[in-house]
């Protein structure tokens, strides 16, 4: 029997040599996630099940992002629940202000490939970027996992999305996450893995992967699997060995629901328009409307080549004066390294209003909120009414690219190709 | 009779040849300026209840946004949008995230002899130049902007001559929390305070800043200092040279109501416990007490520049923080930010665990960023310490100097900084 | 929720892809209490909605409902609010799941909304797995696999593992 790498991963931790499509699979678990806007919710949960001790501390990951720093007097509630729980069960791994949850899991070895890592966020689908199976539960069921180390996931169908050829100047991966959305819809990939492959993907940055896998739960999706490979390898090194992918890899003629095939050259620079991630048009489509704001960050794009990006379009440059240019870098590391390769002067020199690592404005608490009638380019993953904060604030979602185009021209803007055709440069 | 300095420059601003203290006179504004906590209020009037057509020195008045910077509410955000819809209609100047006001205004604008009116308590930062800077509220704001002048009660003077030099791990913050913790926070109502004295060689523009900015909490209508050198060096720095042949000085003859002696080598690392300016504490002291701290802040008005930054780095380098501490670092204007990150300032605090944060106001305003919960202690660089001043009301702030704060975010409760090496950090 | 139960409800319809936001938009998730956070389920959407629900109400949507983030309290807040059920054309998985650890029934039935109108009463037959209509008519919907019956007849997971662990009610 032919396997996907979704079913890899499971036959892997359950020690099967088949699995049936449709089966419901109990597994253990090898890391989980909890941020700081579920700790009082998961570990009240935790407590009212009557579990007194957790099933392995060095398996917990807590990380505070999306209340950093405290906007309301109620935040710090959340960090001192967090801190109290992570005291009595002996975890140590606690991030209370070194970035973006779904960031720091990966760039910390928290998840390697071929594991399975639950988070109580969506996003948490990010980690299939690495190879990972990784996807998000509410909190409750993240406390029940707390106490058993186990969590029952089905085996669900996988939708394959081949990309070949070389994406044409301008154009990026989260044009092509938002084209596969454009496709798929809102709830095409429903009770599926979305399982990534391809000569574009295998020539593609690990950061850049990242962002693929990051919105496909955007359609629906389960998970968003990417074969890990020699960038991967060299991205997670320090906590893998090469024989650490091994059989990490979909079955040649693995039984694939369904596949979507482009052609990387084909693709241009896309936007999702309000108020839906799969309501998406090419930016030229739309060029032109005036913006208020532009936010560069979150686990979707907040990373080196993200700000690279953007502080290569903006450099010399300042942004229209009726912008707000924030930018959150997604990590504590990116931020020190940004820093040291000038992208940050760049960008601040050019206008931008830089802050610490954290969700930010993708979090559409604070940070930034705008008000209906304003207009917002965003690289973030989500563009629900109220998501940024009045009900009908129109928000945008672009690439880097996009974004920092558009923060220099004060509208909805593509990025330019070089005239030769080239790239546009990093820094 | 001779005039001192504030009285000069309010006496050439209202046309006079001679001003006396309790005087009232009519003053011609040099700048004019606002910020995101209260200009909505202002527009209201201007626009809807005096319905005036136009701002009298557009190109003199500064409208800056940085209390709620980026913004943390809807509501926010509207009046922030009503503000900038105003300056753009009017064609004042806008700082839209650039920093903080008195940085800015300071940085960029003002010079010695200036009149400032601001709709902001702490504008006495602007002596630190030589200039008389006096907070306002919204309605006084307004008829500034409607006539381009102020009606204003000669202050009289409160002389602080300064001697000695502060010793190492000793700051211009802990003098001037020193001294309103001698005079009281009433102790220089509607007064100036002027300070002067041999040891000012040793005090450059941001010592300055410090010292005339706390002025406010003590009280005073303005805080000022006399320019000199290094006032001439800061404005060339800052491509606005001013001769210094016009810089006008407290005449020899002038009265002062009082005046005050301090020895600055006597001077001790202070803080000011909760909930008053005044309510001083040595730090050696505090430090016996053992109180522990959930949060620490750089920044301000106050005490956000450059100098301060350095001083925490020297502390913080190749150490971390306690884990369970927050430690919010705000540089008070885009230069500061980008001169830190150039003298790898930023890259200390980042390795040593504390937050990196945007110029604004932060976690002094107490919304935001770094907003306290119940029960919570800060320990800051800010300008005040009420109740509820940095969040909940059942918050505790001390205030206290970037060194003390550094130390105490490494120990995770109140410390002296002299333990740790106070070199700066070049 | 009993075994085989017969129970009817006001109808409260929704369009497709309710998101997770408009449920419970972010601002309001860090208030302490779920019943604080109630008087705001679905403001971003219909303002007045969650002051006229009434216990036993009945969700009718379309598809994609509870789609975006995975924030547990959406379908909390539906279950505090006495939503006896959510019917939609197709539920997104993390909500689903979620819905099923909160003890809500969720029930997946395409072409249910064309039937129905706002404010008419619905009749749902656990038992025959039927839903009827004011106006008579009979649609059926897929058998809820027992398992996952069990959580909702339990009240959820905490119900669960409270009693596996032994907890005195």
């Amino acid at each position: 029997m032919k396997h996907t790498l979704f079913e890899k991963i499971l036959m892997r931790h359950t020690g099967r040599s088949a699995i049936t499509p449709g089966e419901i699979i109990e597994t253990a678990v090898d890391r989980v996630m909890i941020h700081d806007f579920f700790t009082p919710f998961c570990f009240a949960k935790f407590e009212e099940m009557g579990f007194t001790r957790v099933w392995d501390p060095e398996k917990i990951v807590l990380v505070y992002d999306h209340l950093v720093p405290t906007s309301f007097v109620s935040d710090s509630r959340h960090h001192k629940i967090g801190d109290e729980f992570a005291r009595k069960h002996g975890i140590t791994r606690v991030h209370r202000a070194d970035g973006v949850c779904h960031q720091l899991m990966p760039e910390l070895g928290y998840v390697t490939p071929g594991q399975i890592v639950l988070g109580t966020d969506s996003h948490s689908v990010t980690y299939g970027a690495v190879g990972a199976l990784g996807t998000g539960i509410g909190y409750t069921e993240m406390a029940a996992v707390l106490g058993t180390g186990k969590i029952w996931l089905k085996a669900v169908p996988t939708i394959r999305v081949e990309i070949n050829g070389t994406l044409a100047p301008g154009v990026y991966s989260k044009d092509i996450i938002l084209q596969v959305l454009k496709d798929l819809g809102a709830d095409g990939a429903s009770y599926k893995v979305l399982e990534f492959g391809g000569g574009t993907i295998r020539n593609m940055s690990q950061e850049g992967r990242f962002t693929l896998s990051n919105m496909s739960v955007e359609s629906g999706a389960k998970a968003g699997l990417i074969e890990p490979d020699s960038k991967t390898l060299e991205y997670c090194k320090k906590y893998i060995s090469p024989a650490g992918l091994k059989g990490l890899a979909a079955d040649d003629n693995a039984p694939y629901e369904k596949r979507l095939e482009y052609r990387a050259e084909e693709l241009q620079p896309l936007v999702a328009c309000p108020y839906n991630v799969d309501n998406v048009k090419p930016v030229k489509a739309i060029a032109g409307k005036k913006i208020d704001q532009v936010f560069l960050g979150s686990c979707t794009n907040g990373r080196l080549e993200d700000l690279g990006i953007a502080a290569g379009i903006v450099k010399g440059g300042k942004i229209h004066p009726n912008v707000r240019f924030l930018v959150v870098p997604a990590s504590r590391d990116i931020y020190r390294e940004a820093i040291r390769l000038g992208y940050i002067e760049t960008l601040v020199q050019a206008g931008a209003i830089v802050n610490h690592p954290s969700c930010g404005l993708c979090a559409g608490r604070s940070n930034g909120v705008l008000t209906n009638g304003e207009c917002i380019v965003s690289t973030n993953n989500r563009n629900f009414y109220g998501r940024m904060g009045d009900d009908r604030v129109e928000i945008y979602l672009a690439s880097p690219a996009t974004a920092a185009a558009s923060a220099l021209e004060g509208k909805i803007t593509p990025p330019r190709a070089e005239a030769d055709g080239t790239s546009i440069d990093l820094q | 009779m001779g005039m001192t300095i504030t009285e000069k420059i309010l006496a050439r601003a209202a046309g006079e040849q001679n001003v006396r203290p309790g005087q009232i006179v009519n003053a011609r504004i040099d700048w004019l300026m606002t910020n995101d906590a209260t200009t909505h209020v202002s527009v209201d009037l201007f626009k809807h209840k005096l319905k005036h057509p136009r701002v009298f020195a557009p190109n003199n008045t500064v409208f800056i946004l940085d209390h709620n910077v980026p913004s943390e509410t809807v509501n926010t955000t509207r009046v922030q949008n009503i503000m900038r819809g105003f300056a753009g209609e009017h064609g004042c100047i806008l700082y839209d995230g650039e920093g903080v006001c008195h940085q800015l205004m300071v940085e960029h604008h003002v010079n010695p002899g200036q009149l400032v009116i601001a709709a902001d308590s702490h504008t006495p930062t602007m002596g630190a130049v030589g200039a008389f800077g006096a907070g306002v509220g919204s309605t006084d704001f307004t008829a500034a902007m409607v006539t381009g002048s102020i009606w204003l009660k000669v202050p009289p003077t409160l002389r602080f001559e300064l001697k000695g030099r502060l010793r190492p791990g000793v700051y211009a913050r802990d003098l001037i929390l020193t001294i309103i913790g001698d005079i009281g926070s009433d102790g220089a109502i509607y007064k100036t305070m002027e300070f002067g004295g041999p040891a000012l060689s040793a005090l450059d523009i941001d010592d300055r800043m410090v010292l005339c900015n706390l002025a406010a909490e003590a009280g005073a209508k303005n805080g000022i200092i006399a320019p000199d050198e290094i006032v001439s060096r800061f404005l060339a720095g800052s491509g606005r040279a001013v001769s210094a042949q016009d810089f006008l000085q407290s005449d020899h003859d002038c009265t002062y109501e009082k005046v005050y002696h301090y020895d600055l080598d006597k001077i001790e690392p202070t803080a000011a416990r909760p909930h008053f300016v005044h309510n001083r504490a040595e730090v050696s002291v505090l430090e016996k007490e053992n109180i522990r701290i959930d949060q620490g802040f750089i920044g301000s008005c106050n005490n956000g520049r450059i100098e301060e930054l350095r001083v925490a780095a020297a502390i913080l380098k190749g150490k971390k923080i306690k884990p369970e501490v927050r430690l919010i670092i705000s540089p008070a204007s885009r230069q500061v930010q980008l001169a830190a990150m150039r003298e790898g300032l930023t890259d200390i605090f980042l390795q040593a665990g504390a937050m990196v944060v945007n110029p604004n106001c932060s976690v002094c305003w107490g919304a935001c960023q770094g907003v306290l919960g119940p029960g919570e202690i800060l320990i800051s660089t800010g300008t005040r310490n009420f109740k509820g001043r940095a969040g909940s009301p059942d918050s505790f702030v001390y205030l206290a100097s970037a060194a003390t704060v550094a130390a105490s975010c490494l120990e995770g409760k109140i410390a002296d900084p002299r333990k740790y090496d106070g070199k700066e950090t070049k | 929720m009993k075994k085989n139960e017969v129970f009817s409800g006001r109808v409260i319809l929704l369009p497709d892809d309710v998101d997770t936001d408009i449920i419970i938009p972010t601002q309001y998730m860090t208030l302490s209490a779920i019943k604080e956070m109630c008087r705001y389920a679905f403001s971003p959407l219909r303002p007045e909605l969650a002051a006229n629900i009434c216990r036993g109400d009945i969700l009718v949507a379309g598809k994609n409902f509870g789609c975006g983030s995975s924030r547990e309290q959406a379908p909390e807040i539906i279950r505090e609010l006495g939503i006896a059920c959510v019917i939609a054309e197709s539920f997104a998985r993390i909500f689903y799941r979620n819905a099923l650890t909160n003890g809500l029934l969720v029930i997946e039935a395409a072409g249910l909304a064309e039937h129905v109108k706002e404010g008419e009463s619905l009749t749902v037959d656990m038992k025959e797995n039927l839903l009827i209509t004011t106006g008579g008519k009979r649609l059926g919907f897929a058998q809820i696999p027992s398992r996952l019956m069990e959580m909702i007849e339990a009240g959820g997971l905490v119900e669960y593992y409270k009693e596996l662990n032994g907890v005195k009610p």
